[in-house]
């Protein structure tokens, strides 16, 4: 059995279906998260049953790709689980009942339940299942209460003979039903809904839009920073640092195996930068300069999206945004792509039309970098100190709103406007923070450290093999000539690749001045994704979009980085 | 007393509640507004909008809902007459 959780974007969906199935998945307090089937499985009677956690949608009337996934779904399951958010019941009901009239199998799952209380919401729920004719279970996804009756109920689960000749004779019963089961008594403001009145305020909006950016990227930092120099670079220095040492005298301090291993000794010892061995800068990289900065990015941003802000920032950036051929929305992927720009790609699918995704991943593939490269560019270029990094970051914005505005005019097509739900402040549920955290946190050691690893051996065997002495010959001209860098440049921007940390890794032993730093570093953040980005890009927008997309990345870089050149 | 207080919603002031008389757009347009329930006979209230041809925030039933500036110019109101 096929069992579907669909419902509203934002109603709860995804922390009521990891309640049901254990497993870990991400529950984020704006829509469009499930861009990506989420399956798990439930143990039911004497059988296991299929459940998808299916992206979130107002209606079957799809409006943009995620919607669309939602509706195609609808074709495989044999039982829909309609989450319903009981402190908005109104809006909620017309999917429930365009989902009846489809003839499938529904049971109401009334989540969020505990909010009505507070909210001042009275439901008549016995009432509301009478009206229907199917199972209404009250249920509150983060606690896990109710998910038990919930699944004892599924078999109850029908379908009922439901049609409605119009759009308007829908919502009149919907108006019917919510009048005879729902009723309402006064409360009090509460503080958080003062704060959100605030944080719409054109003005006071701005006011508070600049104070959580300061402060999340002030906490991304102290963190990140704290992580690396109490955490990460003692325990390298004091426990790896030692062993390394003992196996480099048994390999003879030298050689091919110790110059994969442990790589180059520099004045005799391991420079974790500089060395480039599997088990030296390999390691060191991923665990001990990146992850720490992974771990802050992540926690800041899990925070922001259980809070519920970050919608609020949409529709603050909106009029900016309409600039770049976008509209609010796309700052959701953007930020995203701050972490990773895998998800973000992916995340673009809340955009309605081709030609806002096609600018947002262009824009996001060129201006926007990962956690990855941005915590080697601030330990590498930082060394140097803060300008040099601002003059990185500097140039990747500017470049993020002169080709925004360029691609507004020339690509062709519609750009639809802003239409979007704003959740209420929540208080972060803890247990989903954390799990999402450590989602994230995994994901990143298990998709990047395997690649890290790679990329050091292809570069150490390669580097012996003499190849690159070849490509940096050919690349000369660019390299040198446009950019002002060593020739040698050319190697690291090629292994940008397959890891653009790594990259920024190998213009440690090119000996370049602060200048060439921040050229190299903006060119290697604009001029070509990741493979990992590569792939996602071509699979969600096809080859041809891809193809452009990456021939305005590379022109780009190289006009961005001989300006650099010229004015630095 | 004014007989005619139809505005739309970028028309109306932050504060003001009104019931949703009319979608000036296709098809298209009163489909995507009528999912977030924004339909005539709904009762809204404005919340705010944003500088330079930004969204509009309203309340609609207990749900917070912006609608960018296009959108908002073509969605009409009858305003409640404050006492």
């Amino acid at each position: 059995m096929r069992i579907l959780l669909m419902g509203n974007p934002n109603v709860g969906k995804s922390a009521l279906f990891s309640r049901m199935t254990g497993t870990r998945i991400i529950a984020s307090n704006y829509p469009g998260t499930t861009v990506e089937l989420t399956k798990g499985y439930l143990q039911l009677g004497e059988g296991q049953a299929e459940i998808i956690d299916v992206p979130g949608t107002y209606t079957l009337e799809a409006t943009s790709k995620a919607e669309e996934v939602a509706v195609e779904m609808l074709k495989d399951g044999d039982v829909v689980i309609d989450v319903v958010d009981a402190t908005n019941l109104e809006r909620n009901l017309n999917l429930t009942l365009q989902l009846l009239e489809r003839g499938v199998p529904v049971i109401v799952a009334l989540n969020m339940w505990d909010d009505t209380h507070h909210r001042g919401i009275n439901l008549d729920v016995a009432k509301l299942e009478e009206l229907l004719g199917i199972p209404v279970v009250p249920t509150v996804g983060v606690t896990g209460q109710g998910v038990r009756e919930l699944v004892s109920r599924l078999p109850e689960a029908r379908a009922i003979e439901s049609a409605h000749s119009s759009s308007d004779e829908r919502w009149a019963r919907i108006g019917n039903i919510v009048s005879q089961v729902q009723s309402l008594s006064h409360r009090h403001h509460t503080w958080y809904e003062s704060l959100e009145d605030a944080s719409n305020h054109p003005v006071g909006g701005i006011f508070i839009a600049l104070l959580v950016l300061f402060a999340t990227f002030w906490f991304i930092r102290f963190l990140g920073e704290g992580l690396i120099g109490y955490v990460t670079d003692p325990a390298f220095e004091w426990l790896w640092t030692p062993l390394l040492m003992k196996m480099s005298l048994a390999l003879g301090s030298g050689g091919f195996w110790h110059d994969i291993l442990i790589g180059r000794l520099i004045n005799g010892e391991i420079d974790y930068f500089q060395s480039f061995g599997l088990l030296s800068t390999g390691l060191y990289i991923p665990l001990a300069a990146v992850l720490p900065y992974i771990v802050s990015f992540y926690l800041a941003l899990g925070i922001l999206e259980d809070v519920g802000y970050l919608p609020r920032l949409a529709v603050l950036m909106d009029s900016a945004m309409h600039r770049l051929g976008l509209h609010g929305y796309a700052i959701i992927p953007t930020i995203l792509g701050l972490g990773c720009n895998v998800p973000a790609v992916m995340a673009t699918r809340i955009l309605e039309s081709r030609r806002q995704r096609f600018i947002a991943v262009t824009l996001i593939s060129i201006g926007v970098p990962c956690a990855a490269l941005q915590a080697m560019i601030i330990g590498l270029v930082g060394q140097h100190g803060v300008q040099y990094v601002a003059m990185v970051y500097g140039s990747l914005f500017v470049s993020w709103v002169v080709i925004g505005l360029i691609l507004n005019r020339i690509v062709r097509g519609f750009s639809p406007e802003l239409l979007v739900e704003i959740p209420p402040y929540r208080l972060p549920p803890w247990r989903v923070v954390g799990e999402k955290l450590w989602l994230r946190i995994h994901g990143f050691i298990r998709e990047a450290l395997p690649i890290v690893l790679g990329a050091v051996l292809v570069v150490n065997v390669l580097y012996n093999l003499g190849v690159f002495d070849v490509i940096a010959n050919i690349a000369a001209p660019v390299i040198s000539g446009l950019l002002g860098l060593p020739k040698e440049t050319i190697v690291a921007l090629v292994v940008g690749f397959l890891r653009k940390d790594v990259a920024v890794g190998m213009l440690a032993p090119l000996a370049l001045t602060a200048k060439q730093l921040v050229i190299s570093s903006t060119v290697l953040a604009m001029f070509f994704p990741c493979v990992a980005t590569f792939v996602v890009i071509a699979r969600e927008l096809g080859a041809r979009y891809m193809l452009k997309a990456t021939g305005i990345m590379i022109v780009a870089a190289l006009i961005v980085g001989s300006l650099q050149n010229l004015i630095l | 007393m004014p007989q005619n207080r139809r505005l739309t919603l970028v028309q109306m002031e932050a504060g003001q509640t009104g019931t949703v008389v009319q979608i000036l757009g296709g098809l298209g347009l009163t489909r995507r507004l009528e999912a977030f329930g924004i339909r005539p006979g709904m009762r809204v209230t404005k919340i705010s909008s944003m500088l330079l041809r930004g969204p509009v925030t309203l309340r609609v039933g207990s749900a917070q809902v912006a609608i960018g500036f296009g959108m908002a110019s073509r969605a009409l109101v009858q305003v409640d007459i404050s006492t």
